[in-house]
């Protein structure tokens, strides 16, 4: 118990320190590096409190893609030095900040009030539909209900995915000038009729092409 | 203070999920970051959906979690997306100098 706790503050310390390098940080790649390390110590709470499956999901799907696409666009575009101070204020005479600031300030006592005065509605634990259960894994749990009951989002989930992957590439594509390129459906459509050409060879004489 | 209760995954998530708007308010450097900020709100609001899922025994909030992790790599996919194609056209992504609409 007491090592449960002290590893709860270890990685919820190095949690919060990461997330607010992550906005401070003067370089943009230093800032990538620190989410990275904040999803890594989110997952190791996941899966110290008992979701193992989440916490690895978290570690592939975050660590290993969407951190890396971070990664690969601040490089591809050459904004990771930025120069002058943390937050420059040449826009509006720098007004923001202490505004931001308070608006932040309220927002969190709000959430704070909430949790410290909150308790379930008396019938909500009876209320409950999926039971965790201790005899199976929770990745053996979630597949149980994943592919049945909520087979109907899974697949709208994947179909977000694919229009993500093709609105991706729809955005970024483009036509470059001067650049030679199959074209497949001249390659497909093409006959028998123009790609042969049987010829009378004469004696002596041979074939001219191209003529 | 010693056993964690649901209290301390709440506060985690409350205190993680005001780092994000802050830095989605105070942001003048590049989009980049505020997109980055906005990862940490969703990685906010599934700290919550697990710590409620584990707390009340209650599977569905881990399989909610799931499809918000979805979302937010699709999300992550568009807005890179986008930041590539406004740089390609405008040459800068800093924030400041993002003012087509005069907002």
């Amino acid at each position: 118990m007491i090592a449960h706790s002290v590893f709860f503050y270890i990685f919820s310390l190095i949690a919060i320190i990461s997330a607010v390098m992550v906005t401070v940080s003067k370089n943009t790649v230093h800032s990538v590096f620190f989410l990275i390390l904040d999803f890594i110590s989110i997952s190791c709470l996941f899966i110290m409190i008992g979701a193992e499956f989440l916490g690895m999901i978290m570690l592939i799907v975050y660590v290993g893609a969407v951190a890396v696409l971070f990664l690969f666009v601040v490089m591809m575009l050459n904004v990771a030095e930025q120069k002058g101070q943390w937050f420059s204020s040449r826009w509006d005479g720098g007004t923001h900040i202490p505004i931001g600031l308070l608006v932040s300030l309220i927002i969190f006592f709000e959430l704070i009030i909430v949790i410290g005065g909150w308790k379930y509605k008396p019938d909500l634990l009876n209320s409950l539909s999926i039971k965790i259960s201790n005899e199976i894994t929770n990745t053996r749990s979630i597949g149980n209900v994943l592919y049945t009951d909520y087979i109907l989002l899974f697949q709208i989930s994947g179909m977000i995915l694919l229009v993500a992957m093709i609105g991706a590439i729809v955005l970024t594509y483009r036509e470059r000038a001067g650049v030679k390129r199959q074209s497949y459906v001249k390659q497909i459509s093409r006959e028998r009729d123009e790609g042969v050409d049987l010829v009378e060879a004469e004696r002596n004489k041979g074939v001219k092409i191209d003529a | 203070m010693l056993s964690i209760g649901l209290g301390h995954y709440l506060t985690l998530a409350a205190i993680i999920f005001t780092i994000g708007v802050v830095g989605i308010f105070l942001n003048r450097k590049n989009v980049i970051v505020i997109l980055m900020s906005i990862e940490l709100i969703l990685l906010a609001v599934n700290i919550n959906l697990v710590a409620f899922s584990i707390f009340i025994n209650d599977l569905s909030g881990q399989i909610f979690t799931l499809f918000i992790l979805t979302v937010a790599a699709a999300e992550a996919a568009i807005g890179l997306a986008i930041i590539v194609v406004y740089f390609r056209n405008s040459d800068t992504i800093r924030v400041e100098e993002i003012k087509n609409l005069k907002g």
